[in-house]
């Protein structure tokens, strides 16, 4: 555990980055910081591996103050991952990745079958081992950022915009990457950012700063998108945070109708009765393995040839479809607004539908997580 | 020393006007006049090799080997041809300049940003139009800090010329302090010239703000810096 | 061109092959003036180079006395030492060391100065030292830089070093300071010709030195 105590940090010309942070990170989790520049987020990051040296205050990890370590020991103990990684230039990929376990004293040897291991849990190929820095693309060299700060197996994980530099594509890779790592490894990770939905992403608490570096609010990505603070936190959250919040609930709690799914051999009359019996306008056609073929109206159907099937009506796309084991509710929300029909269009991990859900049925559960106080258990990472 | 104090002030104030004055104003010439020829020798040959480029790996050869040529056998070999006159001294320092000229005019141009050059052709400028009215003016930073470097290399190489007896402060040096000596006229030929390299320099960088002023107030950093990165290049041969 | 002529008429005599006064000898002495006033100012450039980049402190008195190194008339140090210390080679190493210092101390400091501010804090936050991060970051990243600058200086010595001739002592210089006394201009011309051959064989030495001491991840930086 990281703990903040009543830390400021003043310079001497009078600014003050930090003001008066107290603040406990778990162990074995990703804590976020995020803000707009100026504050304090990075500095209260510097601040652990005494890169910036607090004015007042104490910071401790695990009960111990960082001050009665030597920085320079201490930070061999922290791994350190910033902006466009800051790789050196004149040594290879491998050995930028061995640098601390060579200040640590490993044998060379040791250290570069550690590097070779890391650079396969980062996913680089082996064969940029022997490359330079500059011969890799910005999201290889933060990959081999990463994996420099992995090298001697650190307890804990600084994190400084480390992603900020690359493009949104392969941002969302990283940041993917990251989670996939983090489930393995259950860093203590400290991760800075000035993109809430990054932070929202990434962390399992979000530690909002605001200007004069004083801490806004504390807590889950969710709990932040649903009760902000106060309006600073509202308006850097966004407006549309409510339907950002839908990604930490899971769409499997959703009530599916499959009385309105129907083979797509069913003669067009018995699938008119079945409509009108349910008082549903539209019905989903499927095929014999249970695979959405389309959606039939049922006006249409009432108007059918005599002797025509359900297949035969069903001409409306059905759009995309959302898995009801893995998505969230923002997944089907959006499946049904995008849907011709407006209902979405729920599929297990093989594809065969499990039922569907209109507009208006989301609706209430959308109004059931507004008034909600948590998520639920086992809730879907965005 | 034999015992002389190194600074004669009587000798000073009774020598002030001649020859003091007139080899101070002698030396200033005598760099001037490098300095232009260098100029006009390496805004051409810069802008050619610019604009096509194999040309430039010889002419940077060429003009870093003639940079290597001891400045006292220049002279001497001119001697013959020039006399005592100042083009004994003029050809040869002009002829250093180029070292340090040329690059600069290749990079400044270089370093015009692709879509101004681009801009300029899409509003329908020539081809000179556009070298003299876009691309020299943006390149001209980099080019006064190639002359301020050749300024100050100039004006501390002219004594030089004073082996030959060409005059300038190498003849205070020499003639008044070395051959008698006696070393007042040796430190005030030293002072005058160090002194004239900065004034120099600094006449040189307020041309160069009266004439950028979009350069201003920019970056001091960044205007600093190309002046180090000239230096470097200076010595390539 | 008959000066080309005579020029090779002299290099090709016997006569200027052997002896104290013979070209190997001359250019042995040359090259030895030349290598003794560069690891000199090597020896004070460089720490200070590389001292005031790494803490940046004291980099604009060094940036300024480096100018005023540069501005320093040659002639007028060699005077005025040789009146203070008599003809030898102290007046001539003193000219040389004023004429070297300047590029190897700006390049070096310029070097260390132009690491990138993100590799030097990454090298500080993975635990290492003040000395650690200097030597194992700092100089290698600035090498080319510091190689450029001796390269530069190097040059600049060769060919000023021809001075030497004027306080009495030997090198390639007696060639063109007797040439001119004899009114022979082919050995002022061949004495010259030596000379940038000299400064070529160096050109060529900074080349390979470049080539085996830095690393293949810097090469594409500029100086190439």
């Amino acid at each position: 555990m990281i703990t903040f105590e009543g830390v400021t940090k003043r310079y001497p010309d009078g600014t003050v980055a930090v003001d008066e942070l107290s603040l406990e990170l778990p162990t074995g989790q990703t804590t976020v910081f995020v803000g707009p520049s100026g504050s304090g987020k990075t500095t209260s990051l510097r601040m652990i591996n005494r890169m910036v040296e607090p004015t007042s205050g104490r910071i401790a990890i695990d009960g111990q103050d960082v001050r009665d370590r030597d920085p320079a020991v201490l930070r061999r103990s922290i791994g350190y991952v910033i902006q466009q990684a800051g790789l050196f230039p004149h040594r290879t990929v491998l050995d930028n990745i061995a640098t601390v376990p060579l200040l640590l004293g490993w044998t060379r040897r040791r250290a570069r079958d550690r590097a070779r291991e890391l650079m396969e849990v980062v996913g680089l190929a082996p064969e940029q081992a022997k490359r330079y820095p500059h011969q890799l693309s910005g999201g290889q060299q933060q990959r081999v950022g990463v994996a420099r700060a992995l090298a001697a197996d650190p307890p804990v994980l600084l994190m400084d915009e480390p992603f900020s530099a690359v493009d949104p594509v392969v941002r969302t890779g990283l940041q993917d990457e990251l989670l996939r790592l983090q489930q393995e490894l259950r860093k203590t990770i400290v991760f800075v950012t000035h993109d809430i939905d990054e932070a929202v992403r990434i962390g399992d608490a979000v530690a909002v700063f605001r200007a004069g570096g004083t801490l806004a609010q504390f807590s889950t990505p969710e709990r932040l998108l649903a009760e902000p603070a106060d309006e600073f936190v509202e308006e850097f959250v966004g407006y549309d945070r409510g339907v950002r919040r839908l990604s930490f609930f899971p769409a499997s709690d959703l009530a599916l109708r499959g009385d309105t799914v129907l083979a797509a051999e069913t003669p067009s009359s018995e699938a008119s009765a079945i409509a009108r019996a349910q008082g549903e306008p539209w019905l989903l056609a499927v095929d014999a393995a249970h695979r959405p073929i389309g959606w039939a109206r049922a006006l249409d159907l009432d108007r059918a040839a005599p002797g025509s099937t359900l297949g035969d009506l069903a001409t409306v796309g059905y759009g995309h479809v959302f898995r009801v084991g893995t998505d969230s509710l923002r997944a089907a929300l959006d499946a049904a607004v995008l849907s011709p029909a407006g209902r979405a269009v729920g599929v297990d991990e093989d594809g065969k539908v499990v039922g569907v859900v209109a507009q208006a049925e989301l609706g209430d559960a959308l109004w059931a997580v507004g008034t909600d106080e948590t998520p639920p258990a086992g809730a879907v990472r965005p | 020393m034999n015992g002389a104090p190194l600074i004669d002030w009587d000798w000073i104030t009774r020598n002030l006007d001649d020859p003091i004055g007139t080899r101070l104003l002698e030396h200033l010439y005598l760099s001037f006049a490098p300095l232009l020829l260098g100029l006009l020798l390496a805004l051409p040959l810069g802008i050619a090799c610019a604009r096509w480029r194999p040309l430039y790996p010889p002419v940077f050869t060429g003009v870093n080997v003639l940079y290597a040529i001891p400045s006292i056998a220049l002279f001497f070999l001119l001697l013959p041809y020039t006399g005592f006159s100042a083009w004994t001294a003029i050809i040869p320092l002009g002829l250093y300049t180029l070292a340090i000229l040329v690059p600069n005019v290749v990079s400044g141009l270089a370093q015009v940003p692709d879509h101004v050059r681009q801009a300029a052709v899409a509003m329908g400028f020539g081809p000179l139009r556009r070298l003299i009215q876009v691309e020299l003016p943006v390149a001209l930073p980099v080019i006064v800090a190639g002359l301020r470097i050749a300024a100050v290399a100039t004006i501390s190489m002219v004594s030089v010329a004073s082996l030959v007896g060409i005059g300038g402060l190498g003849q205070l040096i020499l003639t008044e302090g070395f051959r008698r000596q006696f070393p007042t006229p040796i430190v005030v030929g030293i002072v005058l010239s160090v002194a004239l390299a900065f004034v120099v320099d600094g006449l040189l960088v307020l041309a160069q703000r009266a004439l950028t002023p979009w350069t201003r107030d920019r970056d001091p950093v960044a205007r600093a810096r190309p002046r180090t990165v000239g230096a470097a290049k200076g010595g390539n041969a | 061109m008959n000066v080309l002529l005579w020029v090779t008429d002299w290099l090709s005599a016997p006569e200027q092959w052997s002896g104290t006064a013979g070209i190997p000898a001359r250019f042995a002495e040359h090259l030895g003036y030349s290598g003794l006033a560069l690891l000199l100012s090597a020896l004070i450039a460089v720490p200070i180079g590389l001292l005031t980049g790494h803490t940046g402190r004291g980099g604009f008195l060094a940036a300024s006395l480096a100018n005023v190194a540069r501005a320093l008339p040659t002639i007028g140090v060699l005077m005025l030492v040789v009146l203070a210390a008599g003809i030898g080679l102290v007046p001539v190493m003193a000219a040389l060391v004023a004429l070297a210092v300047p590029p190897i101390l700006v390049n070096t400091y310029e070097g260390v100065r132009g690491v990138d501010p993100q590799v030097r804090d990454a090298a500080r936050g993975m635990g290492m030292r003040g000395r650690e991060v200097l030597l194992r970051v700092e100089l290698p990243v600035a090498l080319p830089l510091i190689l450029v600058g001796l390269r530069t200086a190097a040059i600049q010595v060769v060919s000023t070093a021809t001075i030497a001739a004027y306080v009495g002592i030997g090198g390639l210089g007696r060639f063109i300071v007797d040439g001119q006394a004899r009114r022979q201009f082919e050995m002022v011309a061949g004495g010259a010709l030596l000379v940038v051959v000299m400064a070529l064989l160096v050109a060529a030495l900074f080349y390979l030195l470049r080539r085996f001491l830095v690393a293949p991840g810097l090469r594409r930086s500029p100086g190439s």
